[in-house]
């Protein structure tokens, strides 16, 4: 899979008149873990909404490794290569497991897609075993996986992930999180991780990028963000 | 006995007309959340189109399939053209809207044909079919119609649950926001859900045309009972449809044959305004009241 770098550049957006981004800035390099952090209301869901082409954009650009997404629809925005994993409500419950992980593999050929589904299969193992059952029926853990899992299934280039803790136990957030890393690590994915839970976050990122009020504070190492205290205490709580 | 034998048939052969409707409204609310009270007059000009075609052609069949055809393309248009527009904005802006089509396609229908009832030929044999003196009170025509409808009604599960097309339909009608992010052109497949009920709904009109001969508002109550039919079974689910279309078919058909034909429509009435107090989603399902 090819490493991909996201570029958001002055990217300005919100709901109504209202802008919720003011000129937010920022790239994701190819093949790392970018964590978008800040408190309630800072913006986080909004921009990976700017990234993904549901929000119309006042102002700025988003490009893929050259390719210009801003002014496309979000159907076009995940054909060329961006899966967002959506807070909370990213399983299609009614249909099962193996029916939204089928629903992932449509843009892929015909001919790749069995294989594609039992390679799933083996490395999300709970998913295999409730393939043929209603995605209704899985714990809150399990429904996180399988949206991961369906939005590989897509073959990205950048994963957009928002949220992917809330509401799990601590044990589940920690595969989760592990998991992220892996796929940065095996396949090389370029990741952009919104997290409330900004200590476990930049503890898997490369980059931090804070928040607050619709405009970017810093972007830094995420190490250096971790081990600054005032900004820590100030905008990230902890 | 033999009475309550042919009620029973005839019964659930009228039924599976309303199944037909109630499957094509059914498909339009999964997939964009309208009820499509245009239904009906689409499928009165579709059959007169059917009629116009099979005047010149002197085939049924030709006009059958043209019959189809056109309604799966005016089911089309009309999502696009009409529908599109509204999605988003308040449900009664698109309630209104197809109430007007329904008002401007039976206008339309009116100027063109006159309000005269038409005859419209049967598929089949409309003479009774009988076991040895025994009459059966149905006709081949009505097993054709049966046959047609379950066949109709088969191939769209068989598509929804087994093609990756279908998988894409119902990912958009659960929940057009992810299907949207997993790359589904969701637009093409809410064209293509009112299409495929536009097909439904010219065979339900050439089925029953017939039977109520063919005027600019000779759907309108046939609409009607398939929107009953529909509730009956719950508006969400396509199996619920076609029982309601049965179970309704068969009760009116009781009603008509015991107590007089004329307390059929009032019973249809009654039937829909029952189910809307007591059991708004449904008799079938489990899910709670929405507002319709």
């Amino acid at each position: 899979m090819s490493e991909a770098t996201l570029v958001v550049a002055g990217v300005t957006a919100g709901y109504g008149d209202a802008p919720v981004l003011r000129e937010v800035s920022v790239t994701a390099a190819a093949g790392t873990i970018t964590a978008v952090l800040g408190a309630n209301g800072a913006g986080k869901t909004t921009l990976l909404r700017a990234i993904d082409g549901s929000l119309k954009l006042s102002a700025g650009r988003v490009v893929l490794d050259g390719t210009e997404l801003s002014g496309r629809r979000p159907e076009e925005v995940s054909r060329a290569g961006v899966a967002h994993v959506p807070e909370g409500q990213g399983v299609i419950s009614e249909l099962t497991v193996a029916e939204n992980l089928r629903l992932g593999l449509l843009l892929r050929p015909r001919a790749d897609r069995a294989a594609a589904l039992s390679d799933i299969y083996e490395r999300f193992a709970v998913l295999a075993k409730r393939r043929n059952l209603p995605a209704s029926t899985l714990s809150g853990g399990e429904r996180q996986m399988l949206v991961i899992a369906r939005a590989l299934a897509t073959r990205p280039r950048v994963l957009l992930l928002d949220e992917p803790s809330l509401g799990l136990a601590p044990k589940i957030v920690s595969e989760v999180l592990d998991l992220i890393r892996r796929l940065k690590d095996e396949i090389g994915l370029t990741i952009v991780l919104v997290e409330q839970n900004a200590r476990s976050a930049l503890a898997i990122a490369d980059t931090g990028l804070v928040l607050n009020l619709g405009t970017v504070v810093v972007t830094a190492p995420a190490g250096q963000l971790a081990a600054d205290e005032a900004l820590r205490r100030h905008y990230l709580g902890f | 006995m033999v009475e309550f034998l042919e009620f029973t048939l005839e019964g659930l052969s009228a039924g599976m007309i309303y199944a037909a409707i109630a499957l094509s409204l059914v498909l339009i609310w999964r997939g964009t959340g309208v009820l499509n009270y245009a239904q009906g007059a689409m499928a009165m000009l579709t059959s007169f189109i059917a009629l116009e075609v099979i005047y010149v052609s002197h085939s049924y069949w030709l006009g059958f399939v043209v019959a189809l055809a056109a309604g799966l393309v005016i089911g089309g248009i009309v999502e696009r053209v009409v529908i599109r527009p509204v999605t988003g904005k308040p449900p009664l802006n698109a309630v209104i809207v197809t109430i007007g089509l329904l008002i401007l396609i039976e206008g339309l229908a009116g100027l063109l044909y006159g309000s005269n009832d038409r005859s419209f030929p049967p598929a089949f044999s409309i003479n009774g079919l009988s076991i040895g003196s025994v009459a059966l009170g149905i006709t081949r025509n009505d097993i054709f119609t049966g046959v047609a409808v379950l066949l109709a009604a088969a191939a769209l599960a068989v598509t929804f649950r087994y093609t990756s097309i279908g998988l894409r339909l119902r990912a958009t009608a659960f929940n057009a926001r992810v299907a949207r992010l997993l790359g589904v052109r969701v637009g093409r497949m809410l064209t293509l859900g009112w299409a495929l009920a536009g097909l439904l709904g010219a065979l339900a009109g050439l089925l029953v045309s017939p039977a109520t001969f063919l005027n600019p508002n000779s759907m309108d109550t046939i609409f009607v009972l398939g929107f009953t039919a529909a509730v009956i079974g719950g508006l969400e689910s396509p199996a619920g449809a076609v029982v309601g279309g049965l179970v309704l078919g068969v009760v009116l058909s009781y009603a008509g044959g015991y107590l007089g034909s004329e307390v059929v429509n009032l019973f249809g009435l009654a039937a829909l305004l029952l189910v809307l107090m007591f059991r708004p989603s449904g008799l079938f399902s489990s899910a709670q009241a929405r507002r319709v």
